[in-house]
């Protein structure tokens, strides 16, 4: 992947399958720190012990299609190789919990990307599930909820174009502010 | 800034023309594949060019553009299928951004297939 953007794209569809009706995603970046962490939660149906210790095999999945499954072996390689670490946690019937680490200036990172369309195609193609996304940086933190959106929404689908539009925009400011405006 | 109040006023206009958009069973859809294989081929910048080109031609109402699975053809990801109604599903692999403008105006508008991107082009 040539960003991690797509990891995490990659990785939260898993909690769309797992059926999860909340998945949270939260970046953590920091300078004074030298880190970068992904940290994807969802309230899906989870996985048992065995499954846990085979997920980051890639000759583990669950789909039938084909034989391998390398969406989380790859996420997982992406942050051990700058000596950060990697971490999925998961309870059946209570859901998972995917943590990433990276030490930010280590050669082999892979740069974060557009994780803003990320969560914009996340939402776009599953407007019934909830998504929390929170960002953060050494100067502040956006954070997008859409179960706040939904509340203005009144039944109004988030996929609607408008909607879609006014999200895009909204991440685009926010994210300004977070890394372009003044400290 | 975008403020909640501009949400608002963006629910109400999406309320009156709600009901139009329900009732339109004869909308075309677009199925990006956006398993591991997808993405990491590059998916995801076909997909936005899809939602953008159809915005910019104003066919929201009648094109839906979603995310599918990995169907098993890995090798020819990014594979877009695009379903309309009386016709048969068709198939376009090793899609780019740059195809995009050409599949959207040639088949979703004029319903003439682009057969040089098709699986079946490719393979033979």
């Amino acid at each position: 992947m040539r960003e991690l953007s797509l990891n995490v794209m990659d990785v939260a569809q898993n909690s769309v399958r797992a059926e999860a009706a909340l998945v949270r995603i939260t970046v953590e970046e920091s300078d004074k720190k030298d880190l970068l962490s992904i940290v994807i939660e969802d309230n899906g149906k989870g996985m048992t012990e065995e499954q846990v210790a085979q997920v980051t095999d890639p000759f583990f999945t669950t789909r039938t299609t084909r034989k391998v499954g390398l969406g989380v072996p790859l996420f997982k390689m992406s942050a051990e190789q700058t000596g950060g670490s990697f971490e999925i946690e998961s309870e059946v019937g209570k859901g998972t919990k995917t943590s990433a680490r990276y030490v930010k200036s280590h050669v082999d990172m892979t740069p974060l990307g557009d994780i803003n369309s990320t969560v914009e195609i996340l939402i776009r193609c599953n407007p019934d599930i909830d998504f929390v996304f929170i960002r953060s940086t050494d100067s502040g933190s956006l954070t997008l909820d859409t179960r706040e959106l939904r509340e203005v929404l009144e039944g109004v689908p988030l996929d609607t174009p408008d909607v879609l539009e006014w999200i895009h925009s909204y991440l685009e400011e926010q994210t300004q502010l977070l890394y372009g405006g003044a400290k | 800034m975008k403020s909640l109040a501009e949400l608002k006023a963006i629910r109400d206009r999406a309320k009156a023309d709600l009901d139009l958009r329900q009732e339109n069973p004869n909308a075309a859809r677009v199925l990006v594949g956006m398993a591991t294989c997808g993405i990491a081929a590059g998916a995801r910048p076909v997909l936005n060019a899809f939602t953008e080109e159809i915005a910019k031609r104003g066919l929201t109402q009648d094109i839906v553009v979603t995310q599918t699975g990995c169907i098993g053809i890995c090798q020819y990801e990014p594979v877009v299928e695009i379903e309309m109604p009386g016709q048969e599903k068709v198939t376009y692999v090793k899609m780019t951004p740059e195809k995009v403008a050409r599949v959207v105006n040639d088949h979703l508008v004029n319903k003439n297939v682009v057969t040089e991107y098709t699986i079946g082009a490719y393979n033979s």
